[in-house]
C-alpha cells in the first residue's frame, strides 16, 4: 500500500512515495540513492545502516520509512557537505580505523550520536557510578559503540580514533 | 512480508479502537522487535496503528512518592533520567545492559515489555514452533537447546523472555498501566508475562486492542541496595545467559527484605519468591546465600544443553548478595 512522504536527507528534502513494507534503509539507498548507509545483516544486529535521526543514532534498518514521514536524517556522506571530512572521519582514516570500509559509514555516524550522547551526560553499562559525571575511556567508547561490528576487527583503531575526537 | 495499512492516531483512546475494531491490525512503537519479525514472516498483520504521537513519553513523579514512565518513553531517555539514575539505579542498569545505543534509541519502554519470548527455533520458520504456529511442536526440546529456560518451562514451549529492563522492574514491583476497549486498567509486573503452559503463543495476559500507557514505580524502598548483574558470552550486546536484578534490606547484619528478579531462566522475567522467603531474617552470611540460590532452583529442570544454567545462577546470585552486603558482613 503506497504512501507519500517526505524526507529531509543530508540536508535535501525528497517527496517520494513508498510501499508501506519500505525500510528507511531501502527508502535511502534504492530510492533516493544514498548509498552510504550500508545494508549488512538487515536485522539490527550490525550497526552498518546507522544513521542519524535529528541528532539520535538510530538503525536504518528497523526503521519503517512511513513511520518517519518529515524526518531529518543524516548519513555519514552528509557529515562531509563539501567533501570536506568530518573530524571523526578524519580521525578513523588518521588512525587506519578500517580495512575493506563497509562498516565505517555506520560507525562514523554512530560515533558522532555516541559522542553527543556522553555530552549529554547519558551513563553505559561501563560507567561504575551512575550518577558521575561521564569519563569517555576505552572501556566506555568500546561498551558504547558494541551495536556496530566489523568484521575486518579494526577496533582498537576504531577505538583510537574515537578518543582522539572525543578530547 | 505481506502489504498492511498504516496509520498514526494522535490519540491512546483512538489506536485502542483502531486494533481493537480489526483483528488484523498491531501497535508499532520503536519497532525494533517487530520490523525485525515482519521481514523474518513471523507475523503478518493487516495494520500497524502506529503509537508514537499517542503515548507519553514523559517520566513523572506521582502523588506517593512513585514514578510513571510513559509507554512511550525511550529506553536510552529512560535509562539516563537523572530521576532514574538516582532513586532507582537497579532500572538504568539493566536498561544500560540491554541491546545497544541505536536500538535503546528506538525503543520505548511499552515495546520493551512487549517484546516477544523467543528462541532461535521461532525465529526462523523452516521449523516448527508452538508459538509461531501453535500445535506445530518445539523444535527447541531436542534442538539446541543451549539458552533453553529451566524454570517454568512446559513441553510445549522452552523459549526465554530477552528483556533486561523488565527483569528490574519486577524486583522493584512495578505496575503496568493498560488502556483497552472497555477503559484503563492496572497489572502488577510480576505476572503481566505469562509461563507458557500448553499456549505458548501469547506471552502475556494482554487481550488483542490493549494498549500498554505507562509503568508505574513504587516509591524507593528506603536504604535498600540494588544491583542488576547480567552474565553472556561476550561483554556487551548479547542476550542474558541468567541475569540478576536484586534489591536487599539489612540491618544488624540480618536480611530484613529482598526483592530478587531472574532473567534469562524462563518464558517470563522470573521472581525469586522462594529465595526471598529463604533470606527474611536470616543473617548475612555465604551459607544463607547458597540456601536462598538452592532454594529457588530446587524444580530446575534442565535439558541436554542448558544444565549449566543452575549453577550459573546460584553462583551469580550468591555473587550479587556477596556484593550487595560487603558492608554487613
Amino acid at each position: 500500500m503506497d504512501t507519500t512522504i517526505t524526507l529531509h536527507v543530508d540536508g535535501a528534502e525528497h517527496t517520494l512515495t513508498v510501499d508501506t513494507r519500505t525500510t528507511l534503509l531501502d527508502a535511502l539507498r534504492d530510492r533516493l540513492g544514498v548509498t552510504s548507509p550500508k545494508k549488512g545483516c538487515d536485522h539490527g544486529q550490525c550497526g552498518s545502516c546507522t544513521v542519524l535521526l535529528g541528532d539520535r543514532r538510530i538503525l536504518a534498518c528497523l526503521a519503517l520509512a512511513v513511520a518517519h514521514d518529515g524526518a531529518r536524517v543524516t548519513t555519514a556522506a552528509g557529515l562531509a557537505p563539501d567533501g570536506e571530512l568530518h573530524p571523526l572521519a578524519r580521525a578513523m582514516v588518521d588512525h587506519d580505523g578500517f580495512q575493506c570500509g563497509y562498516c565505517t559509514p555506520g560507525q562514523v555516524c554512530s560515533a558522532v550520536g555516541m559522542l553527543a550522547e556522553a555530552e549529554a551526560g547519558w551513563p553505559s553499562h561501563a560507567t561504575r557510578d551512575l550518577t558521575a559525571a561521564t569519563e569517555l575511556d576505552d572501556a566506555e567508547i568500546r561498551e558504547r559503540m558494541s551495536g556496530n561490528l566489523c568484521r575486518c576487527g579494526a577496533y582498537p583503531n576504531i577505538v583510537a580514533a574515537i578518543r582522539e575526537v572525543s578530547r | 512480508m505481506r502489504p498492511f495499512e498504516y496509520t498514526r492516531p494522535a490519540r491512546a483512546a483512538e489506536a485502542v479502537a483502531a486494533v481493537t475494531a480489526d483483528p488484523g491490525a498491531r501497535y508499532l512503537a520503536g519497532g525494533t522487535n517487530l520490523v525485525d519479525h515482519l521481514k523474518l514472516g513471523l507475523t503478518a498483520p493487516t495494520a500497524l496503528v502506529d503509537v508514537r504521537d499517542a503515548l507519553d513519553d514523559t517520566v513523572r513523579t506521582l502523588a506517593d512518592g512513585g514514578t510513571s514512565i510513559g509507554a512511550g518513553v525511550p529506553n536510552s531517555d529512560l535509562a539516563a533520567h537523572p530521576e532514574i539514575r538516582r532513586r532507582y539505579p537497579v532500572l538504568s542498569a539493566a536498561l544500560l545492559a540491554g541491546a545497544s545505543g541505536q536500538l535503546r534509541n528506538m525503543a520505548t519502554t511499552g515495546g520493551n515489555l512487549l517484546q516477544r519470548t523467543r528462541c532461535v527455533y521461532f525465529q526462523d520458520v523452516t521449523t516448527p514452533c508452538n508459538k509461531r504456529e501453535p500445535g506445530s511442536g518445539c523444535s527447541a526440546l531436542e534442538g539446541h537447546g543451549r539458552d533453553n529456560a529451566v524454570l517454568g518451562a512446559s513441553e510445549f514451549c522452552v523459549a526465554t523472555h530477552p528483556s533486561d529492563m523488565a527483569v528490574a522492574l519486577c524486583a522493584l514491583d512495578a505496575r503496568v498501566r493498560v488502556l483497552g476497549p472497555d477503559g484503563e486498567r492496572t497489572i502488577p509486573v510480576n505476572g503481566f508475562h505469562r509461563l507458557p503452559g500448553a499456549t505458548p503463543e501469547r506471552d502475556t495476559v494482554l487481550s488483542h486492542g490493549e494498549l500498554v500507557t505507562a509503568v508505574e514505580l513504587p516509591p524507593p524502598v528506603p536504604g535498600a541496595r540494588s544491583t542488576y548483574r547480567k552474565v553472556r558470552e561476550r561483554a556487551s550486546y548479547a542476550f542474558a545467559l541468567v541475569s540478576v536484578a536484586a534489591l536487599v534490606q539489612v540491618r544488624d547484619s540480618q536480611f530484613v527484605d529482598a526483592r530478587i528478579a531472574f532473567g534469562g531462566l524462563a518464558h517470563a522475567p522470573w521472581r525469586a519468591r522462594r529465595a526471598e522467603e529463604v533470606l527474611r531474617g536470616r543473617p548475612v552470611t555465604e551459607e544463607s546465600f547458597q540456601v536462598a540460590a538452592d532454594a529457588e532452583l530446587a524444580e530446575a529442570r534442565t535439558g541436554r544443553d542448558n544444565s549449566y544454567k543452575v549453577p550459573l545462577t546460584v553462583n551469580t546470585l550468591a555473587s550479587v548478595l556477596r556484593e550487595l552486603t560487603e558492608e554487613d558482613r
